[in-house]
């Protein structure tokens, strides 16, 4: 038995660490790092999560784009440019999106099977602040969703130079690849943020689709990302008070390398920005929040 | 009881004057007592007799209502952070992930327990080579035991050295020799280290160097398992009868009462009797009822009579009751509002 052989150092308690503060911030971290590693084992362990989250996208993507070719009026701010936008390039940055919310509620629903299934207590009743547990599936799910999406992005031209798509002109290069990912980023904390604070309090999956169905979709179609939205005053109205519409319009701008202009459906840069850091940190702090007050079905 | 604080160093838990409900349903009454350190301190009662909201309170699951405790020196309501830095839990839903292997859910745990890396690795090779899992080390956990599930669950609650390791229901769902295993290997780390364990079954009681009987969330007794048996004078005899159609137990109770000038207490077809001389009353037992009798024991009191003494229900009976309107609890459980 040799099992009190290791001399085990804790929070501010092994003053060869370091000082107190700076070995706390490190050991806070390598905690938000151990839950969101988690994540992503738990991710490349189910194959069927990875098909879901970016083949029906796709699916969506090249289906939707050979549809509705035909039927489709470009928006507003289209006419400057130089060849028309074919539906399935106006839908490009939207399918990439939506590929960061699948992955964003796959993510966050694994709140409530970590409640089921007992894992959440453990770390509920660990000496790290609660903010730990939103900042490790938050960062999880980000990691996952910049990958998947930003592979969406390499792949899009792919499929146009295989033929299986039309009318694709963007020529995607690298520095606005990476800047676009960089803001891809920040869309996915915030849809995982916003995913985390809906699967918090609920006790089912069942009941997490049933949000997902008439929540979270919703805000996706109306975000700009699947029509424009110009020419129904109404829905104008709605997709600008959407704060997801931001981010799938700051997204097209930076793959249109900030070449596109100002109109009714698309909001400038700086308004993208905002909203869409503002929304994100606002989601944050509700959920570092909603985690810190206790609720009896944490616990099984 | 009412424990000075010059005595609060002497104990790793005192427990004074604590009550907590959900909702309308009143799960701890008033509740006190101290655990010394180094203790294995056994919270014995049937299902709902409020030993998990204990057990969630000093795991600082959920919030205090009424009363005070203290745990290693911190009091629970103000300073649960320090005290989970201390606090080894091993959960009766083990709380591991199924999908990660035996090493990687030891290392989340170290992690968020504010282990460096290196310390982790040394400790889960400690762990794991005491606790015979070193060949499962690379297994999911989904692929794993029942009893190999509750060693990891121990070694997770071990990784960090807790002063104070809480064990809830730890041999549920275990077979005996599992379950034996299980507490030699508890014993065998038990230095330098109080344990508190919930159980609702006698033989993992007797482990336990001090026991709490609950019933409906208010103590009903403290002590040894030895003194509280002690406690009781005289001896068990325990009949299992066997009623036809022309008697019922109920008759056939009555009339051995008559015989042996004794009452009995009754749960289903068993009948239960405390008396001076249990042996004698056996031969006379058995020379007026004998086609009867099923089987018929003498035996010194147990656990469940001094329950049985002082709550006037047995542990099926108390446990029935429980679990007469569940809807009712669970529901109010769910409520968040007085939390």
């Amino acid at each position: 038995m040799n099992s009190s052989t290791t001399n085990v150092a804790r929070f501010n308690e092994d003053p060869t660490l370091g000082s107190g503060k700076k070995v706390e911030k490190r050991l806070v971290g390598n905690a938000v790092w151990a839950l969101a590693y988690r994540e992503l084992t738990r991710f490349f362990r189910q194959r069927s999560r990875l098909v879901g989250a970016i083949g029906q996208p796709i699916i969506f993507w090249v289906l939707f784009g050979a549809g509705l070719r035909n039927s489709f009026q470009a928006p507003d701010w289209a006419s400057n440019l130089e060849q028309p936008v074919s539906y399935q390039e106006y839908f490009f940055p939207g399918i990439a999106v939506l590929i960061v919310m699948f992955t964003a509620i796959f993510s966050t629903i694994s709140i409530i099977e970590d409640r089921r299934e007992g894992f959440l207590q453990g770390v509920l009743a660990a000496p790290v602040p609660r903010s730990v547990i939103v900042l490790g599936k938050v960062l999880g799910g980000t990691i996952l969703a910049v990958l998947q999406a930003g592979l969406f992005l390499l792949i899009g031209p792919l499929l146009q130079q295989l033929g299986l798509t039309t009318g694709l002109q963007l020529q995607l290069q690298l520095v606005p690849f990476l800047v676009a990912a960089a803001f891809l980023i920040v869309i996915a904390v915030e849809l995982t943020a916003l995913g985390f604070l809906i699967a918090w309090p609920m006790n089912s999956t069942q009941g997490f689709h049933a949000i997902m169905s008439i929540f979270l979709m919703p805000m996706w179609l109306l975000s700009g990302a699947f029509f424009p939205g110009d020419g129904t005053p109404w829905l104008l109205w709605v997709i600008k008070l959407n704060p997801l519409t931001y981010g799938v319009a700051g997204l097209r701008r930076l793959l249109y390398s900030g070449s596109l202009p100002v109109t009714e459906t698309l909001p400038s840069m700086t308004a993208c920005l905002v909203v869409t850091f503002g929304f994100a940190a606002l989601c944050l702090f509700v959920c570092s929040r909603l985690v810190a007050r206790p609720m009896i079905q944490n616990v099984t | 009881m009412s424990h000075s604080e010059s005595a609060t160093s002497l104990f790793a838990v005192t427990v004074d004057q604590v009550s907590f409900d959900y909702g309308d349903s009143l799960a701890l009454q008033k509740v006190s007592f101290g655990v010394s350190a180094g203790c294995l301190f056994g919270l014995l009662g049937p299902n709902g007799s409020g030993k998990t909201t204990l057990f969630r309170l000093l795991a600082t699951l959920i919030p205090m209502q009424r009363g005070q405790v203290t745990v290693l020196n911190h009091d629970l309501a103000s300073q649960p952070q320090r005290i989970r830095q201390r606090l080894g839990i091993t959960f009766q839903s083990p709380a591991l992930d199924v999908r990660l292997t035996v090493r990687e859910n030891l290392d989340c745990h170290g992690a968020i327990y504010g282990l460096p890396k290196k310390t982790i690795r040394q400790r889960s090779d400690e762990l794991l080579a005491d606790l015979q899992l070193l060949d499962r080390q690379h297994e999911r956990v989904e692929r794993l035991s029942g009893g190999q599930k509750r060693r990891v669950e121990l070694a997770k609650g071990l990784l960090h050295q807790p002063s104070l390791l809480l064990l809830d229901e730890p041999s549920t769902g275990l077979d005996p020799a599992a379950r034996r295993q299980f507490w030699s290997l508890i014993q065998a780390h038990r230095k330098n280290m109080t344990i508190i364990v919930t159980t609702h079954l006698m033989d993992e009681a007797e482990q336990c160097d001090q026991l709490l009987l609950l019933d409906q969330g208010k103590v009903v007794a403290e002590g040894s398992p030895a003194d509280l048996q002690a406690s009781l004078p005289g001896e068990r005899l325990s009949i299992q009868l066997q009623s036809s159609d022309s008697v019922s137990v109920a008759q056939l109770k009555s009339d051995i009462e008559r015989l042996l000038k004794a009452t009995g207490q009754q749960a289903g077809d068993r009948l239960v009797f405390r008396l001076k001389n249990a042996t004698d009353a056996l031969q006379s037992l058995m020379d007026g009822f004998r086609e009867h009798v099923k089987t018929a024991e003498v035996a010194r009191p147990t656990l469940e009579d001094v329950f049985l003494e002082k709550t006037g229900r047995d542990f099926a009976m108390a446990e029935a009751s429980a679990t007469e309107s569940p809807t009712k609890t669970q529901a109010t459980k769910r409520k968040k509002a007085s939390l």
